[in-house]
């Protein structure tokens, strides 16, 4: 029986989610390989707007490339929250922005939570890399992939002149997950 | 050697199956969710000698691919449904002349301009009945990254073997979504090149029937001289409107395809052999299909995929096999009832139909194939 492993990455349009996305299944796909297929369902405007990444990694090929029955899931706004967090499965992990996702959809599922967007703005210094440190928070979230293999996909993406700041911005999202997650133990 | 693993879009992979056949042409206009094929088209061609333009409109754009063909480039364009309804008279222009191209159609929503962003399957009758006329027609309908690339390889071939447009149908999502792909290294697949005329310009006839049922094509400024027409044209290329001539002609050009159905025909199937309940299905609902089907076995059902890879010609003589062998068909689709009417046409009634249509802008899930499995069956 193969494996199958869904992840949503939802927020609203221009947060860099379908990017955040790509990277993980290069990640999976190109350092790991494992199969990946990375999909993503968008309105017509540019801003704004829910939007939402997923990747499905498998250790065998994938037939239906949409996401059924989501593992896990990132939402970075409300409207995200409240649109996409109903087709997580049972049992299954949502992580969400603390800041911006004021009411946790209820639900059977395990909820974590800390500020992403803030983490970039104020702890890294620049809000762009909002969706880097949500993939390493997602990465540590689900062991899915290793830890290197996402922060070798994120670094062979950005310009010389930004490794350090995407490399901080993906440690960060994976420590502050790491740390949730030693806390419950 | 270990193969170059890559994750790339379906519309990417298509321009890069583009260019492993030898693609040296691209004329467009930009149409979501087309773009990515130009895109990479844009910034790739110029490395390889090639040459790609971005036209006033979708009509010009075919127009400049039919000229480039003719001087013997191989030739792409790519558009969305309302922008190959505008290329459909050069498409027919592209039959009647027996132009080599190939037209990528990644389909959304319609008719008019419906849902840009959204997937569908609803020109599956627009690439075989489009244009008007009698015509041949040959469309691929991949499911995969991986597939899009080889079938796009194999469009330019089928459009340089049988001198015709070929038709590639993508959808928003397989155009869309990023998967692994295997990047084939030169010689991996087959690429057929365009045969030149075995005679010398003075005696050369662009539409001789003396050589086959498909003529050699020379290139414009090779030294060969001749007319192109939309009208029914005799040999030489010039019109005619000999009874007898038109006749033979328009039989000839139908014949190309028919006569070579089973080099044409390609499909997959999955779990055929002892199913009663078989899903006929292309591109990414395949999929859906596919894991429906593998669901659908772990609880007993005797059930099996069937997937036209050529879409046109529909094939004709599997299907009516199949439906000796099948209790029911099931036929989901991204559009409210196009592929079920070639299924309806050749199964006769030998067994149950259920089409399954969706035009929402979601796709056809698993979870609703196999619901409407059991609910029927």
């Amino acid at each position: 029986m193969s494996t199958r492993y869904e992840i949503r990455f939802s927020g609203a349009g221009g947060q860099g989610l379908i990017t955040a996305g790509i990277i993980l299944a290069e990640a999976a796909s190109i350092v790991e390989d494992q199969y990946a297929v990375q999909s993503q369902s968008y309105g017509p405007e540019a801003r704004g707007g829910a939007s939402k990444s997923e990747v499905i990694i498998s250790d065998s090929p994938i037939d239906y490339p949409k996401a059924t029955l989501v593992d896990a899931c990132l939402a970075l706004t409300q409207e995200a929250a409240d649109k996409y967090a109903d087709t997580i499965k049972p049992g299954g992990l949502l992580l969400l922005d603390t800041d911006f996702v004021k009411k946790p959809p209820a639900g059977d599922f395990k909820i974590y939570r800390f500020p992403i967007i803030n983490t970039a703005k104020k702890d890294i210094g620049r809000a762009i890399v909002a969706n880097v440190v949500a993939l390493g928070a997602m990465v540590a979230l689900t062991g899915i992939i290793k830890r290197e293999s996402g922060e070798k996909a994120v670094l062979s993406r950005v310009p010389e002149a930004f490794v350090e700041l995407n490399k901080k911005a993906y440690n960060a999202g994976f420590e502050r997950v790491k740390a949730l997650l030693d806390g419950q133990a | 050697m270990a193969k170059k693993i890559a994750l790339l879009q379906g519309n990417e992979a298509c321009a890069y199956g583009a260019l492993y056949a030898g693609c040296r042409f691209f004329g467009g206009y930009p149409i979501t969710p087309s773009t990515e094929v130009a895109e990479v088209m844009a910034k790739e061609l110029p490395k390889n000698g090639g040459k790609f333009i971005q036209m006033e409109d979708e009509i010009a754009a075919i127009a400049s691919v039919l000229g480039a063909s003719l001087t013997g480039a191989k030739a792409l364009t790519a558009s969305s449904g309302p922008g190959i309804s505008l290329k459909q008279e050069l498409i027919g222009y592209a039959c009647i002349a027996e132009i080599p191209c190939v037209i990528v159609n990644v389909m959304r929503g319609g008719p008019s301009t419906g849902m840009p962003t959204g997937p569908s399957q609803s020109d599956i009758m627009q690439a075989r009945w489009g244009t008007h006329g009698d015509h041949a027609a040959i469309a691929v309908a991949p499911a995969s990254c991986q597939e899009i690339f080889s079938e796009t390889v194999r469009a330019f071939n089928l459009a340089e073997t049988y001198r015709m447009p070929v038709q590639v149908l993508l959808d928003e999502i397989n155009g869309h979504m990023r998967e692994r792909i295997e990047l084939p290294e030169p010689g991996d697949l087959e690429i057929i090149d365009r045969q030149t005329p075995p005679v010398s310009p003075d005696q050369y006839l662009p539409y001789d029937p003396s050589f086959g049922d498909i003529p050699p094509l020379a290139a414009f400024g090779s030294g060969y001289r001749f007319h192109v027409t939309g009208l029914n044209k005799a040999a030489d290329g010039f019109p005619t409107t000999k009874a007898k001539l038109v006749d033979a002609e328009e039989r000839r050009q139908l014949r190309k395809v028919e006569a070579n159905r089973e080099l044409i025909e390609k499909n997959e199937e999955h779990m055929i052999e002892d199913a009663e309940i078989v899903i006929v299905a292309i591109g990414t609902i395949s999929r859906s299909a596919r894991n429906a089907v593998n669901q659908l076995r772990e609880q007993g059902m005797k059930v099996g995929l069937f997937r036209p890879i050529t879409l046109w010609p529909f094939p004709e003589r599997r299907i009516a096999e199949l439906a000796g062998q099948a209790k029911a068909m099931i036929i989901p689709e991204m559009n409210l009832g196009q592929m079920i009417l070639e299924v309806e046409r050749i199964v006769k009634g030998a067994c149950d139909l259920h089409g399954i249509g969706r035009v929402d802008g979601e796709p056809i899930t698993p979870s609703q194939i196999m619901e409407k499995i059991k609910e029927v069956c």
